[in-house]
Parts: C-alpha cells; sequence; structure tokens
C-alpha cells in the first residue's frame, strides 16, 4: 500500500531536476561586469556596438572573459574589479569623444558567473534588492493638481487666442485654481463663447452664471480629460526621469509607476549617493512666457512702480529682475531636446531647442508678432521660479530649432541645456520615501540572512536525524529540498530577494518542518497503537494530509493579506513567505512520502521502521522498532 | 527518543479558568502598557529620517549629538546600533528641507568633525507615507482575521472560528505589549512578523480541533472535556516539537540576523511561546465554554447513527 505510481516519481523526479537547473545560478556568485546601453533615444545597441566595444578593449589591453550582445545593452564580464574599473574608463573614452553629451552609457554591473547553457535555459540567479546590493530607492510623488493647473493655464491661453480670432469681446479670462473664467457683457457673446469651447477645447466643460451686471463663464476641465493629463503627467515625468538617471550611468535602473500617482526609482548599486540624489531630486519644471515690456512692466523692472496686473516678478540666474507675463506660451512638455552648441555665424556658444509640432507652431506665431521683444524661459524648482535666460526675438523662428545665442560662455550654455533638458517635467515631483544603502552593508546583509537560514537549517535537521532516526532524515531531505523548490521558484520569477525575504526563507522552514512531525508523530502513534509499519506508514500520511492542509491554510491566509496591503520590505517578506508555503506542502508531504515509499514500500513483510523509540504507556517495555 | 511519556490524558480543562485568569491578567497587562506607553514606532509610521552611520573607533554618541544639534534639527534621537562603531541617527520631518538635504548636511557635519564616519544607510518617509503604511497594516490584519474566521467557520464551526480568533489576537495584543513595555522598535518588518505569528499559531488551533473533530467521531461514549484533554493530550509532542523546531530558525535569526532582524525575530519568538499556550489552552477552553458538541462537528453523522448504533466505529474515516 505504501507504492507510489511511476508518474509521482516522474513528476518528482522533473521536480528535482528543473528545481536543481534553476537553483543551480545562484552558487556560481557574479563577477565585476560593464555594461553599455543606449544613452540617447537616437541610439541604438547592436552588433556594431559589439564590435565597437571589443575593438576598444583591445585597444586598452583587456581580456573580457565574457563579452555579449544581452538585449539593448551590450556585457563585458572580468575577472577583477580592477580590470573592470580600467574598462569603464577605456570605453568611456572610446564610445563617447565628447564627455558633455554622451551617446552611450558606461555603467559598472554585476554579472552571474553561471555558464552559458544555463543562461540560455534563461536560468539567472534570483534578484537581489536593494537591502542586499546596495543602491539608492526613491518613491516620488507628483503633484498632479499642479500638472491640472498647468493644464488650464495653457487652456486659459488657447482660449484668449481663440475669442480674439473670432472676434468675441469679453471682459476679462481669468485661470481660478484649475478652472477658467471668463466674462461676457451679454448673454448672446457668452452664447457665442460657449458654442466655440465646445467646438474647439474638448477638454472643458462649461457652466454659466449671471454675475452682478455681467454674464460668466466657468470652464473647467472635463473628469475624462483630468484622467488622461495625468496620465501623460506621469508618463513624460518617468521618461524624464529616465533621461536623467542615464546621465548618472547605472546598470539596471528600475523606474515604475505605482498607484496613481506615485513613481518609484531604484539604483541598485549607485556608490555616489548624493549625485543620485542630486539629480533626481531636481523637481524642475519648465516654462516658456513673454516678458512683459508695457510701460508699467518696465518700470516694475527697475523696481520704482508695482508689478502690472496678469504679470509677475522674476529673477534672472544673475540676480536681475524680470517682469514676466502671467500667461503661458510653452511648457516643458513641448520641448523635445536642449544642446550646448555654437552659433554657425558668429561662433558664439549657444543652445539649440527642439521644440515638438505643436510647440513648433505656437513658437512661430508668438515669434512672429514679437520680433524685437524678449522671451523668458523660467524653471520652476519646489514652487519658486527662477529666468534661466531671456533673449530678444531676432526674427520669427518656424520649424521647431530654436538658437538661444550671446552674452554666454560655452559653461553657461552647458549649464542652461542642462537645465532644460532636465527640467522638461509635466508636473512637479517631491520624494516622499527615500531608502540609501551602502554597498557594505549590503553584502553584510547576504551574510547575516544566509548565516541565519544555514544554521538554523542545520540545527533543526539535526535535531530531527536524532529525534526520529531514519523518518528523521527523510524529513530533512524532504526540508532540503523544500529549500531548493523555493529558490528554484523565486529564481524562476526573477522575483526580489530582500533580506525580509531571507528572514521569511528561514522562518517557513521553520513552519516546514511542521508537517514532517506531524506526520512522524501520527505514525510513532499508530505504530504505538499497535498498527503494523506499512498501515501506519499508511495512516500516518493519510490522518496527517488534512491537518497540514488547514493549518497551511490559515498561515497562507496571512501571507495573502500581507501581500495584499503591504508594501516594500513587508511585500518582499510576504511573497517568500506564501511561496515557501505552497512549496512546503509539496515537499513536505509529496514528496517526504515518495522518500518513504522507496525506502519501505517494496519491503512486503516490513517488521519494524526506524523513527525512534515508540513508548508504549502500559509500562511493559519500551519497545524500540527498530 | 521519546520526550513525552505520558501515561493517561492530563486534564486540561480541569484547569481552564486558571489558564484563561492567567491570559487576561496578561492581557490586560498589555493593553494597559499599551495605553500606557504607546509603541515606539519607527519612522516608517511616524515619517522622518535614519541614518546609520558607521566609524573606525567605537563612537562617541555625546559628540555626534552635539554635531547634529549644531545644525539645529530639533528632537534628534542618537543611539547604537547593533554594534558600538555604529550609530543610528533618528531626525523627525523638518519643514522646508527636503530629506536629501537633510542627511547631506548631517553626513558633512559628521565628517567634517570625524573624518573616518560612513554611511552606511538612509531611510526618508515622508509623513504621508507613514499614515498609509499604518492603515494599511490594519487592513492586512483585519484581512487575516476576516479570512482565517471564515475558513474555519467553513472547515470547522463557528465556534471553534471564534475560540481561535480570541486566543491568538490576544497573542498579538501580548505581543504589542512587549513592545510597548521594552520600548522596542516597531517597524514594518515586526508588523509582518506580528502577522505571520497570527496565522501561524492558529495552526496549532487548527492541529488540536481537528483532534477533537476526530475524538468525536472515534470515541462516542467521552464526554466533551474528555476529548478535548485527549486532544491536546495526544498533539502536545506534536505542539511542542513543532514549535521548537520553528523556535530554533527565530533563534538562529535573532543570533546570526544582525541588527536589522533583531526585533522581527524577538516579535517571533514572543509570538511562538505565548502561541503555543494560547492556541492550546485558551482556544480549547473558549471553544468548550461556547458549548461545542458531537452535532456541531459530526454532520450527516445523525442518520448513520440510527441504522447502526452499536458500531463503535460510526463515523470514524479512517
Amino acid at each position: 500500500m505504501n507504492r507510489y505510481p511511476v508518474w509521482k516519481y516522474v513528476v518528482i523526479a522533473l521536480a528535482l531536476i528543473v528545481g536543481g537547473l534553476y537553483a543551480l545560478p545562484n552558487f556560481f556568485g557574479e563577477s565585476p561586469a560593464v555594461q553599455v546601453s543606449a544613452g540617447k533615444s537616437m541610439v541604438k545597441v547592436d552588433a556594431g556596438t559589439l564590435v565597437q566595444v571589443q575593438a576598444a578593449l583591445k585597444v586598452a589591453g583587456l581580456e573580457p572573459d565574457l563579452l555579449a550582445l544581452d538585449g539593448a545593452s551590450v556585457k563585458a564580464r572580468f575577472t577583477t574589479p580592477d580590470d573592470q574599473l580600467k574598462a569603464k574608463d577605456a570605453l568611456q573614452k572610446a564610445l563617447n569623444p565628447d564627455p558633455a553629451d554622451p551617446s552611450y552609457v558606461v555603467a559598472l554591473n554585476l554579472l552571474s558567473r553561471s555558464p552559458g547553457w544555463l543562461s540560455a535555459l534563461k536560468a539567472s540567479p534570483m534578484y537581489l534588492g536593494l537591502d542586499l546590493r546596495g543602491g539608492v530607492h526613491f518613491m516620488l510623488q507628483v503633484d498632479m493638481q499642479a500638472a491640472l493647473a498647468k493644464r488650464a493655464e495653457s487652456l486659459s491661453g488657447d482660449l484668449r487666442t481663440m475669442l480674439r480670432e473670432k472676434n468675441i469681446r469679453h471682459s476679462g479670462i481669468n485661470r481660478v485654481g484649475q478652472t477658467i473664467e471668463i466674462k461676457f457683457r451679454d448673454m448672446a457673446t457668452l452664447q457665442a463663447a460657449r458654442n466655440l469651447v465646445q467646438d474647439q477645447l474638448a477638454d472643458l466643460q462649461t457652466v454659466d452664471t449671471p454675475d452682478g451686471t455681467e454674464f460668466k463663464l466657468t470652464a473647467s476641465i472635463k473628469p475624462e480629460a483630468g484622467r488622461r493629463i495625468q496620465e501623460q503627467a506621469l508618463k513624460q515625468n518617468i521618461t524624464t526621469l529616465h533621461n536623467r538617471i542615464n546621465e548618472l550611468g547605472v546598470a539596471e535602473p528600475v523606474i515604475q509607476q505605482q498607484g496613481l500617482d506615485r513613481i518609484v526609482v531604484q539604483l541598485p548599486g549607485v556608490q555616489d549617493t548624493a549625485k543620485a540624489k542630486d539629480i533626481l531630486g531636481r523637481t524642475a519644471t519648465l516654462e516658456v512666457r513673454m516678458v512683459d515690456e508695457s510701460a508699467e512692466g518696465r518700470a516694475a523692472e527697475l523696481g520704482t512702480a508695482m508689478v502690472p496686473f496678469g504679470s509677475e516678478r522674476y529673477l534672472e540666474r544673475n540676480g536681475q529682475t524680470v517682469i514676466v507675463k502671467k500667461q503661458v506660451i510653452l511648457t516643458g512638455e513641448n520641448l523635445t531636446d536642449a544642446q550646448p552648441g555654437f552659433d554657425s555665424q558668429t561662433q558664439e556658444p549657444s543652445v539649440n531647442l527642439n521644440l515638438d509640432a505643436k510647440g513648433t507652431r505656437i513658437f512661430r506665431d508668438v515669434t512672429r508678432e514679437n520680433v524685437g521683444k524678449r522671451m523668458a524661459i523660467l524653471l520652476f524648482e519646489k514652487g519658486k521660479g527662477e529666468v534661466v535666460t531671456a533673449p530678444v526675438i531676432r526674427t520669427e523662428i518656424g520649424g521647431g530649432r530654436v538658437q538661444i545665442s550671446g552674452r554666454m560662455t560655452t559653461v553657461e550654455a552647458n549649464d542652461t541645456a542642462l537645465l532644460l533638458r532636465a527640467g522638461s517635467l509635466a508636473a512637479p515631483m517631491e520624494i516622499i520615501e527615500e531608502m540609501t544603502i551602502g554597498p557594505s552593508l549590503g553584502a553584510e546583509n547576504i551574510a547575516k540572512g544566509f548565516r541565519s537560514v544555514a544554521y538554523g537549517f542545520v540545527a533543526v535537521a539535526l535535531f530531527m536525524c536524532v529525534y526520529y532516526m531514519l523518518f528523521g532524515v527523510f524529513s530533512s531531505v524532504a526540508l532540503a529540498f523544500n529549500l531548493l523548490l523555493l529558490v528554484a521558484v523565486l529564481s524562476m520569477l526573477q522575483a526580489t530577494l530582500t533580506l525580509p525575504g531571507m528572514a521569511a526563507m528561514a522562518l517557513v522552514l521553520g513552519m516546514a518542518i511542521d508537517s514532517n512531525v506531524l506526520i512522524n508523530e501520527r505514525i510513532r502513534e499508530e505504530l504505538r497503537n499497535g498498527a503494523s509499519p506499512q498501515a501506519a506508514i499508511h495512516t500516518g500520511y493519510d490522518r496527517a494530509w488534512a491537518t497540514i492542509f488547514d493549518s497551511n491554510i490559515t498561515t497562507l491566509i496571512a501571507g495573502l493579506a500581507l501581500l495584499a496591503f503591504g508594501s516594500g520590505p513587508v511585500r518582499g517578506f510576504a511573497v517568500v513567505h506564501c511561496l515557501g508555503i505552497m512549496t512546503s506542502m509539496f515537499s513536505g508531504v509529496f514528496f517526504s512520502r515518495g522518500v518513504v515509499n522507496f525506502w519501505y514500500g517494496r519491503q512486503n513483510r516490513l517488521k519494524s521502521v526506524s523513527i525512534g523509540t515508540i513508548w508504549r504507556p502500559d509500562g511493559a517495555v519500551a519497545v524500540k522498532a527498530e | 527518543m521519546e520526550f513525552f511519556r505520558i501515561k493517561r490524558d492530563i486534564p486540561f480543562m480541569r484547569h481552564a479558568l486558571v489558564f484563561n485568569i492567567i491570559s487576561l491578567i496578561t492581557f490586560l497587562a498589555a493593553v494597559f502598557f499599551l495605553f500606557s506607553r504607546g509603541l515606539h514606532l519607527s519612522v516608517e509610521f511616524t515619517g522622518g529620517t535614519v541614518m546609520e552611520v558607521t566609524y573606525e573607533q567605537p563612537a562617541d554618541l555625546a559628540k555626534v549629538r552635539a554635531t547634529i544639534a549644531g545644525l539645529g534639527f530639533a528632537d534628534v534621537q542618537v543611539q547604537n546600533f547593533g554594534t558600538a562603531r555604529n550609530v543610528l541617527i533618528r531626525l523627525p520631518v523638518q519643514k522646508g528641507v527636503s530629506s536629501a538635504q537633510q542627511s547631506n548636511q548631517v553626513m558633512t557635519a559628521l565628517q567634517a568633525a570625524d573624518a573616518s564616519a560612513t554611511m552606511r544607510r538612509t531611510e526618508f518617509v515622508g509623513p504621508q507615507v507613514g499614515d498609509e503604511l499604518a492603515a494599511d497594516g490594519l487592513k492586512a490584519l483585519a484581512f487575516v482575521v476576516v479570512g482565517i474566521m471564515v475558513y474555519l467557520a467553513v472547515r470547522f464551526e463557528w465556534k471553534f472560528a471564534v475560540a481561535a480568533i480570541i486566543a491568538n489576537l490576544h497573542d498579538v495584543i501580548i505581543i504589542l505589549g512587549f513592545f510597548a513595555f521594552f520600548h522596542w522598535e516597531f517597524s514594518l518588518p515586526v508588523l509582518a512578523a506580528v502577522l505571520a505569528v497570527l496565522g501561524y499559531s492558529v495552526n496549532e488551533s487548527v492541529v488540536i480541533f481537528d483532534r477533537i473533530r476526530e475524538n468525536f467521531r472515534r470515541y462516542r461514549k467521552m464526554t466533551t472535556v474528555e476529548i478535548i484533554n485527549n486532544a491536546i493530550t495526544s498533539t502536545i509532542s506534536r505542539t511542542i516539537i513543532t514549535h521548537g523546531s520553528t523556535q530554533m530558525m527565530v533563534l538562529s535569526m535573532l543570533l546570526f540576523g544582525g541588527a536589522t532582524l533583531h526585533y522581527f525575530a524577538l516579535a517571533l519568538t514572543i509570538g511562538i511561546l505565548f502561541g503555543i499556550y494560547s492556541s492550546v489552552f485558551v482556544a480549547a477552553a473558549i471553544a468548550m465554554w461556547l458549548g461545542i458538541q458531537r452535532e456541531d462537528l459530526v454532520k450527516g453523522g445523525s442518520a448513520k447513527k440510527e441504522t447502526d448504533p452499536n458500531d463503535p466505529n460510526a463515523g470514524a474515516t479512517v
């Protein structure tokens, strides 16, 4: 009765082989490596890049022990960190001739030492979390209210232009928070304006209210348009963060949306955390507006009069006052690129901007109407605005290519370009969670986590072997199999292993042994009650199964709750915990039964089993069933 | 080897009242400390910045405190972490200063005071995140409680579900009471440990309830109290060995896991120790007082009973 059909052994053998294969890469460890990926959207990393990298390394006299094109990056593995650093410098020089404008990101990384055939099976080691490998984690909150307010502002600008074009007279357009209020003298013009809004601006919905002797039309952003604006803002910010992080040169950055208005950024292995924070924390937004050049504006600029209505006062980087109109012409959204360069005629340093289609159209109209006037580019950081530059418009600019030149040094041009490029966030962001783990702490955490699991495992296995004899050995083998399966599943899913995850691994092993204790105790009890060894094994396993199932379900409920509501460290714990419970049901019952069946099942006239002392309460003799 | 040479069933239920009074006193003490001393919540819940800095020599805490006080931050806590060379600095949320600036400022000042200071980790949590985490923690607890109760009610009987949850929730309160009394830091991993322990010690109740159900089917002449005593006695060796094994693992974490896992392992230790006690003695006693009977558990057995009243194995499943 204690025989498994062949298919069950096949399942066990398959689980062993697959589990073994996928757990294997974790034992090879990691080697220092250099990773080359694209630094700009135009740059493609392909076989050509691979040849370039190969050549550059040869020139530097470095011999990587593995060089491969992997997805969108070239990876070169070295034996020593020394070679790795040399290779990074060599590649940096060879691939990025202009350090101010790098086309490639050359980053330090760690690569698994597992042989090629394992990688070909897509077997890779577990992905280590930041607390184990060191690095920076940020959670950024996007200020969606600001994004909506900004959108309302730019819509009110559009509306003003449209009303003028259609010759609809109004007595004032004002943005109040996220709504736009337009005043009219009579109902007829209000009607005309409302029809215009309905036809042309699909994002707005309108309500009209009498306002004293005038009529007021209040336009607000439709909820669905609002959602779209928020989604776009989030995407735009993620793209901007990508670009900024590329400047940092991180091998495997994680930039993910979390919830509706949050972005998680993880930069594993980053050593210079201050710089990372600096670059990421630059929560700037960009706006292009006209300088107020009315008489009042000029006077206010000199400090002799009040700032006129509809304008604001900002400071330029050199401390000069600039009076700028409130109406926003362009935002960072319309700016696709900003690069330092030189004016082709005067050879002066310049900043060259590229605008998207919408930006190009608006820019052409504005420049045509305002030749000889000044335009200001403002950068907002944490609600505080600053004028980056306020150049004079010399001619109408079409085609979306804008050159800002004059009164600039090369360094200033570089700085301005960088600020403009990095400043194109659709909505301001704020860091609401931050974690920095030094690399030494990461290595220490791995060692500690590993030691906890190893020593705990050895202690439990030793105890089981002493207390339950051969059945204890079976239980320990099942426990080891559980660990193997858990590691294999985690590697397969490429789940992130963190220190709490390692703690969960230890805990789950401690709990998994429960199944085997239950079974072994049941078998002893059956033997004590006089059952034959084969029958005792059979009933022991059968009776214990229901209990094991029930108790694992309750543990799993707790694990699932942690998975559903936990975040950060708790989630890392919960993933391993839940997976561990499931693998333990397989290994503790199905696998251990297989081992027992294999050992004892064939013996028809089994007289005794090695499960330690079977003590009978009648006190006659303590029978050692062996 | 056999640790448990028990000749006859131990009359646990005779002392049910004593066990429950002990439980009640511990519980009330825990509640008292929770309210009078409060939990020492980590930055994850309160918001703020934590920095771990390491020195080559054992750190002079007074000097570190003076250096940070010089920066003008209020309410700064400085303490050793793990070893004498590691220092944990806790800064509350400061208005108008970003976390990045705050930790950079502190680090620069510390390095100016002692060049061997190196940053091991910093952690900043904004106040809005803290509130969410606390809310999520409570939601998770509610989910576990409801989930386990529904499962036990379906699988066994509502009386068992109520008994198991009361017994094990009082465990949770006792763990929290320990954390309040000793002013240990209550962090997210500790919360995870508490919930894991809740699921784990319900196991114990499940094992005993399973035995009680089986006994009801097998021994038709026994009274409820005898059945419970027999169930506890025959599972006690398994209960203690299982908990011992889990405790060995947790102990290994406590000893080798370092400062980060310290409170996590501590919460598990308390949870496991009280888990044995409450899920065995308290849960069974509450179930007894709620009045569990053979009819509650041996469903559909009544018809069979009538057809063959003399069969001692009626209702037994093998």
